[in-house]
């Protein structure tokens, strides 16, 4: 979620200024078709698989891995978007409104969900997510896939598979999209 | 709106808590009406699921605060508030001790001292939700006050709106915009005088830049339209109705007296009736609204209000999920760092 991150760093928002570009357009497709195949290996297979983007930033990143995923394995993988915002822990804290769609394929009981998105930082939106998709049913497994793991972990969470992992500084900022995952700062207005 | 980042700093702003409350759909203007919307969007997802509820409001109190007669309203926003977790106390002034004589100002003021987040408030008076809004400190949201405003059931009418000319074009809601109200032809028929709704959904096309026609007698018009975003004023349901893209249906406030207004219902309906008649007369993808209850025969005949060109159920059942949004955005931001296009949005009372 590097959007609503680098938008509610304190004190309320500013500029993400680039520093270093740490992986390519290509560097994060390739990342992104491992990923696929690790979820192959992982889960023998894609039986009742779902992957869910979180939005924004996971829904492009899990797009691109269900069609790495259909040309390994010949077969169409559902793709669910979900938006955390009223699972939040910071409801009330700081300003949090739906950013965009939630559309989860139907009733997830039984399915082996995976979890899509661009940073894993805290911890707190997949705890959200985790709530959500409560909500769908009971999955028979939920595993996570992040773009980057940037550490800083608030919660016992773990992901499943990592494109990258990449030490930060508390105060940087992670800027993750198809052209490529680009290291920086946040400066106030 | 609030993607974007920053905003003004917090220094200068008053030390004290600030409450955002939803009066008056004048508050809104077209950016934050847009902004409902939006949120209201994900609440329709959210209805649709097998448990539609989320843990947003989880702790929160919300105080439906009726002085007048409800049904609809009041359970629509009371499911909205327990949709959200939220905790719902329902204070009703006919049972209340407002019967024994303590004023609203004490009893809100007694209330509110147990612990509210928010007031939903619905009053004969004009102006009460406002006048409430400033006893207790706490956001309070208009839900009906005398023949002034009932912003919700505007908001919940442009929902309805939308989401019918989303369809009609075959595009997902939340791709629709505000601007698909630009130039809508909208006849609101019937008795504006007594109405609240007319008022708020008058504002709220105002801002949104429909095309609004009255279709009433002269009797069921407010004394002066002077300031009112109205193009026309029509005596003629029948010259009206081909030309339109709603047509909305006021309910014949028959408890303010009809007396003083109408030589009798039955020439009324006749006259501004939609009957199938009538109703043969729109056009094919006109909508046909109605903000309830209906006095089916008066103002809506009873096919027409089963054609499938009346929305009449989907505005109920919109209305539990923009509500939903108004309860979200007035609770969920934190005073202080109130989202910018929020705060602007909602009316921000400094106190």
């Amino acid at each position: 979620m590097a959007e609503r991150e680098r938008r509610l760093t304190p004190p309320r928002g500013g500029v993400f200024v680039p520093r270093v570009q740490v992986l390519s357009g290509q560097d994060v497709q390739r990342a992104l078709t491992r990923i696929a195949h690790e979820i192959v290996e992982r889960n023998r297979g894609l039986e009742d698989l779902v992957l869910v983007g979180l939005q924004t930033g996971g829904v492009p990143l899990a797009f691109r891995i269900a069609s790495a995923l259909e040309e390994v394995e010949g077969t169409a993988v559902p793709v669910g978007l979900l938006d955390v915002a009223f699972y939040r822990d910071d409801i009330g804290i700081r300003p949090v409104l739906p950013e965009a769609a939630t559309d989860i394929p139907g009733d997830l009981a039984g399915h082996l969900v995976v979890l899509v998105d661009d940073v894993l930082f805290t911890g707190r939106t997949v705890r959200a997510a985790l709530n959500a998709l409560a909500d769908y049913g009971r999955a028979r497994a939920v595993q996570l896939a992040v773009m980057v793991d940037r550490g800083h972990r608030e919660l016992p969470i773990r992901p499943d598979y990592v494109g990258k992992n990449m030490p930060t500084r508390i105060d940087e900022q992670v800027d993750v999209s198809l052209d490529g995952v680009v290291l920086g700062d946040v400066v106030p207005r | 709106m609030t993607g974007s980042a920053g905003g003004e700093p917090a220094g200068g702003e008053p030390a004290k808590e600030r409450h955002r409350h939803l009066l008056s759909v004048s508050e809104l203007g077209a950016e934050g009406i847009e902004e409902v919307l939006r949120v209201s969007d994900a609440f329709v997802e959210v209805g649709r699921r097998a448990i539609p509820k989320v843990p947003a409001l989880r702790g929160r109190t919300i105080v439906t605060l009726f002085a007048e007669q409800s049904t609809r309203t009041r359970l629509s926003f009371e499911t909205a508030a327990k949709r959200l977790s939220a905790d719902v106390l329902s204070f009703s002034v006919d049972s209340s001790s407002v019967k024994k004589g303590e004023s609203l100002r004490d009893t809100v003021e007694t209330v509110a001292a147990m612990g509210v987040d928010a007031f939903v408030v619905r009053h004969a008076s004009a102006g009460a939700p406002a006048a409430v809004a400033r006893w207790v400190d706490a956001s309070v949201v208009n839900a009906g006050d005398g023949w002034h405003e009932h912003p919700t059931q505007a908001l919940l009418d442009c929902y309805t709106i939308r989401e019918a000319l989303a369809e009609r074009a075959g595009h997902p809601v939340e791709s629709v915009g505000v601007e698909c109200f630009a130039g809508l032809r909208v006849a609101i028929v019937g008795d504006v005088r007594h109405s609240r709704v007319a008022r708020s959904l008058i504002l709220a096309l105002g801002a949104l830049g429909s095309v609004v026609t009255l279709v009433a007698p002269g009797s069921l018009l407010p004394p002066s339209l002077e300031g009112w975003r109205v193009a026309d004023v029509s005596y003629d349901l029948d010259a009206v109705l081909p030309d339109v893209d709603v047509c909305y249906l006021l309910r014949l406030q028959t408890e303010r007296g009809t007396g003083a207004f109408l030589p009798s219902v039955r020439e009324y309906s006749a006259s501004y009736g939609l009957t199938s008649r009538r109703a043969a007369r729109l056009r094919d993808d006109a909508l046909v609204m109605h903000p309830g209850p209906m006095n089916r025969g008066v103002e809506i005949a009873d096919d027409v209000a089963e054609l499938p060109r009346s929305v009449v159920l989907r505005q109920v059942s919109n209305g539990v999920a923009v509500r939903m949004a108004v309860l979200f955005m007035l609770l969920a931001s934190p005073g202080a760092g109130a989202a910018p296009g929020l705060a602007r949005s909602l009316g921000v009372d400094g106190a």
